[in-house]
């Protein structure tokens, strides 16, 4: 890395740190960087202390650094709590109003107040301000406050402009250059490549009760569902989201349900009524840390082991885990396809880091399609559950005009008919047994891990979800080889044994505190000599795993 | 061609128990069903059962309609799904008493309040049946059973009087031994456009056997000259009775309420087919992302 810059802004709540934090984000992708983008908020809507680190570099990054070079505070706390981050070429950009700092100070709130404007405009002088010190033309402020901003958008100019002009003695003291990139990147979160890749496969309607973190993805689809020609409903519970888009489903409309752990918990009924009367449905779960509430707005990957085995009874369910929003739109319009393909639940495994923060991303929509389910043909009777070699029974929806569609949460007979008989019993649960078959199988034609690094290294790191972006960074500065499933279940043996065959050092790195993933692929049979976990609610940093590995390995 | 009763029959063994006021719901369901069938009104392959777990719930099994047998409770939500899918559906939920105004009292209370248009007829047993015989949420206080030795220690909840003050569009109450009656009122809760909610009083022949209790006290509120568009007048009737015992006189049958609300689906499709296949671009929204 040639390039590589990192800010950072903090500030109380609602004083629209995340907002200023993601212009510069989009600021820097326009500039040709690749950037990464973590927001810090607390579970509270006024006061408290909120930042964002803006990381930008001139190669793909998914991951900040604790340190950063400069730090633009609209509040002493934020001098107090960040002042150790800073590190290299380093600049404080304070508001001299209120904050005691060395660096530049500019009276941003009496520059606001002269305007008689609402003090949360004192991000629009700090990005101008910014700008002059990064030496960049007042134009690009302009063009991103446009396309960042919802409201008030010639005011934010405006002031926008009166901070360049008030930092003009210090123009281009921390100059940095353009980078020439021809790829054209888009800056997504997570939680909005989810949406964009479900809506491509032919999502029509979301559901969802407000949860942190998956409330972000609730907000996306609702502000654009016209355009996306989609529903977006909000219920009284979680019991009310998984209900309705289970019975779109059972109408033949592609359903989706986004929530967290703890409204999953509420979920699990469905989960199961969604294994035995084979519903096809899409569950989105953005995991923090718990119990029970836990951190509302933090990062953990907890979940692992409640999304595989949650659910009464016996039943074939897909979990999957993207690790940045590329993986995370092409999974998330995979997994709809996949629920369609063989009528079972399907979890979509995201964590904070990687729905809240934001990266630039490269996509494609042309490669994403909607893959067909097995539809009934409309000859003889219609069995919503007719025995067939892979367990798969063809769908028909209510409406057809000769096809009796009875779905039931009872144990069956091919018809639908409740039955306690024993021999039919036992067959339906083989119907379960052969869809878990024709899952596997399935999956091992398609794109199961990832890896990075050096693939002849004997040090192999397992990891998922968005810690993979840190670990992958690591792993290419010191050649080590890295193994990213993004299923877990059922997990790719087929694929992970033949990254392990040689490898005589397995680190397994995720945000729990009892290595889930680690204690998963010993139940399937690899051996794990170690295991990296970080458990206080933020993500894995790059300065941090870079020196809980070289502990572990060195 | 006009279908009959047999058409609308399944393979499936009854096991409700002889003289169940089930028998007389699922007759009166079926008789509307084919009314509506052969007068025009209704398709058959639109109509879908939804139901909960309990007694109740094998309604679904024995009559030969489109149906998604639900968990305990969990009737009304999928309706509701299943309604936003596909507009044009007849979605009527069969819902028990413990399901519909315990488990899932929450689905019946926001439903009411959209205004969805689906219909949930409630057979109101006002026990718990299947499990042997406890108190529901519309059983007499004192009721006495597996659960309750010395008597439920709790007041019933009206459901007509809570469905008033949801927001239902349409609220009737029927006695499933007056299988003409229920039918007629099943016809119109069907065929009303908003949220139709029917609590169809079930006597339960084995434990908590109703007939001679309702019997003598049921009167037709049509009959008695009740004004349906009137809510203050309605709420009037549902306070006549209070789910208690034998104190009570009279007991008020037929349409409480109705009135015209624009529906849930009404608003929230606003016009859009979900069943359109026209998969959206998205490079126009991409592009405010760079």
């Amino acid at each position: 890395m040639n390039h590589e810059y990192s800010i950072l802004i903090g500030g109380q709540a609602g004083d629209g740190i995340r907002i200023t934090g993601y212009t510069i984000a989009k600021l820097f992708n326009k500039l040709g960087y690749w950037v990464f983008a973590y927001n810090d908020y607390q579970s509270l809507i006024r006061g408290g202390h909120n930042f964002s680190i803006v990381r930008a570099a001139d190669k793909k990054i998914e991951a900040h650094k604790e340190k950063v070079n400069i730090i633009i505070a609209m509040n002493q706390e934020t001098i107090e709590k960040h002042s150790w981050r800073l590190e290299n070429k380093k600049l404080i950009i304070f508001d001299s109003n209120n904050v005691k700092a060395e660096g530049i100070g500019l009276p941003l709130t009496e520059i606001v107040k002269n305007k008689g404007l609402p003090l949360v405009a004192k991000n629009s002088v700090a990005l101008g301000a910014l700008a002059s010190v990064l030496d960049l033309d007042f134009s690009l402020i302009e063009n991103v406050i446009r396309s960042s901003f919802r409201r008030s958008i010639d005011e934010n100019i405006a002031i926008a402009k009166e901070g360049y002009e008030a930092a003009i003695n210090y123009k281009g003291i921390f100059k940095i250059p353009i980078i020439h990139d021809s790829q054209s990147k888009f800056l997504l979160s997570g939680s909005e490549a989810i949406g964009l890749g479900a809506v491509k496969a032919g999502l029509k309607i979301y559901v969802a009760y407000p949860m942190t973190p998956s409330t972000p993805l609730l907000h996306y689809l609702a502000s654009n569902s016209d355009e996306f020609k989609i529903i977006v409903i909000q219920p009284e519970n979680e019991i009310a989201v998984i209900g309705i888009a289970q019975g779109a489903a059972y109408a033949g409309i592609r359903s989706m349900v986004g929530t967290s752990g703890g409204g999953f918990c509420l979920m699990v009924e469905h989960l199961s009524l969604a294994g035995q009367a084979e519903i096809p449905i899409l569950i989105m779960i953005g995991e923090r840390p718990g119990p029970a509430i836990g951190l509302p707005t933090y990062h953990a990957q907890g979940e692992l082991f409640f999304s595989i085995f949650a659910g009464h009874g016996e039943f074939p369910r897909i979990v999957a885990s993207p690790g940045d929003p590329e993986e995370a739109f092409y999974l998330s319009a995979e997994m709809l396809n996949l629920a369609w393909k063989f009528q079972v639940p399907a979890i979509l495994l995201a964590d904070y880091s990687l729905l809240e923060s934001t990266f630039s991303t490269i996509i494609d929509e042309e490669k994403v399609i909607i893959e067909n389910p097995k539809l009934w043909k409309g000859e003889g009777e219609y069995k919503r559950y007719l025995q067939t070699e892979d367990g798969i029974s063809p769908l028909a929806f209510p409406g057809m005009e000769k096809a009796i569609v009875k779905s039931n949460s009872y144990e069956h007979d091919e018809f639908g008919i409740t039955t306690e008989d024993p021999e039919l019993t036992k067959q339906g649960a083989e119907k379960r047994i052969k869809k878990s078959i024709a899952i596997e199988n399935e999956l091992k034609k398609r794109k199961t891990i990832k890896t990075y690094g050096k693939s002849k290294s004997k040090i192999v790191l397992i990891t998922w979800g968005s810690t993979k972006g840190a670990v992958a960074e690591i792993a290419e500065k010191y050649g080590f080889n890295v193994i990213q499933p993004l299923y877990l279940n059922p997990l790719p043996i087929w694929e992970i044994e033949k990254h392990l065959s040689k490898a005589e050092k397995t680190i397994c790195i995720e945000a729990n505190s009892t290595g889930q993933l680690a204690k998963w692929m010993k139940y399937h049979g690899f051996k794990i000599d170690e295991t990296i976990l970080k458990y206080d609610g933020r993500p894995f940093t790059i300065d941090y795993l870079e020196e809980k590995i070289r502990k572990v390995i060195y | 061609m006009s279908i009959k009763i047999e058409d609308l029959s399944t393979y499936a063994k009854n096991t409700w128990c002889p003289g169940c006021g089930n028998f007389g719901i699922e007759r009166a369901a079926k008789q509307a069903f084919i009314e509506l069938i052969n007068e025009g009104k209704v398709k058959r392959e639109k109509i879908v059962i939804v139901t909960g777990i309990g007694c109740h719930g094998k309604i679904a099994d024995y009559i030969n309609v489109n149906s998604f047998y639900s968990l305990h409770g969990r009737a009304i939500a999928p309706a509701i799904g299943m309604k936003l899918a596909n507009p044009t559906l007849n979605v009527i939920a069969f819902v028990g008493d413990g399901d519909a105004l315990g488990e899932g009292l929450e689905h019946t209370i926001f439903a009411a309040k959209r205004n969805v248009d689906i219909t949930v007829i409630v057979h109101d047993n006002r026990v718990y049946a299947l499990t042997t015989g406890q108190f529901t949420p519309t059983s007499p206080k004192g009721f006495r059973g597996g659960s309750t030795p010395k008597g439920s220690p709790e007041e019933p909840l009206n459901p007509i009087e809570l469905m008033l003050v949801s927001g239902a569009t349409f609220i009737a109450r029927a006695y499933s031994a007056n299988l003409n009656h229920t039918k007629e009122i099943f016809k119109q809760a069907i065929l009303h456009k908003g949220f139709a909610f029917v609590d169809v009083l079930q006597p339960c022949y084995t434990f908590f056997d109703t007939y001679k209790y309702y019997g003598p006290r049921v009167y037709d509120l049509q009959k008695d000259g009740h004004d349906a568009s009137n809510w203050e007048a309605a709420l009037a009737r549902a306070r006549e009775w209070n789910y208690g015992g034998e104190e009570a006189k009279r007991i008020p049958i037929g349409l409480f309420f109705k009135t015209d609300k624009t529906t849930y689906e009404d608003i929230i499709l606003s016009g859009k087919d979900l069943y359109d296949k026209t998969i959206p671009k998205i490079n126009r929204i991409l592009q405010k992302h760079v």
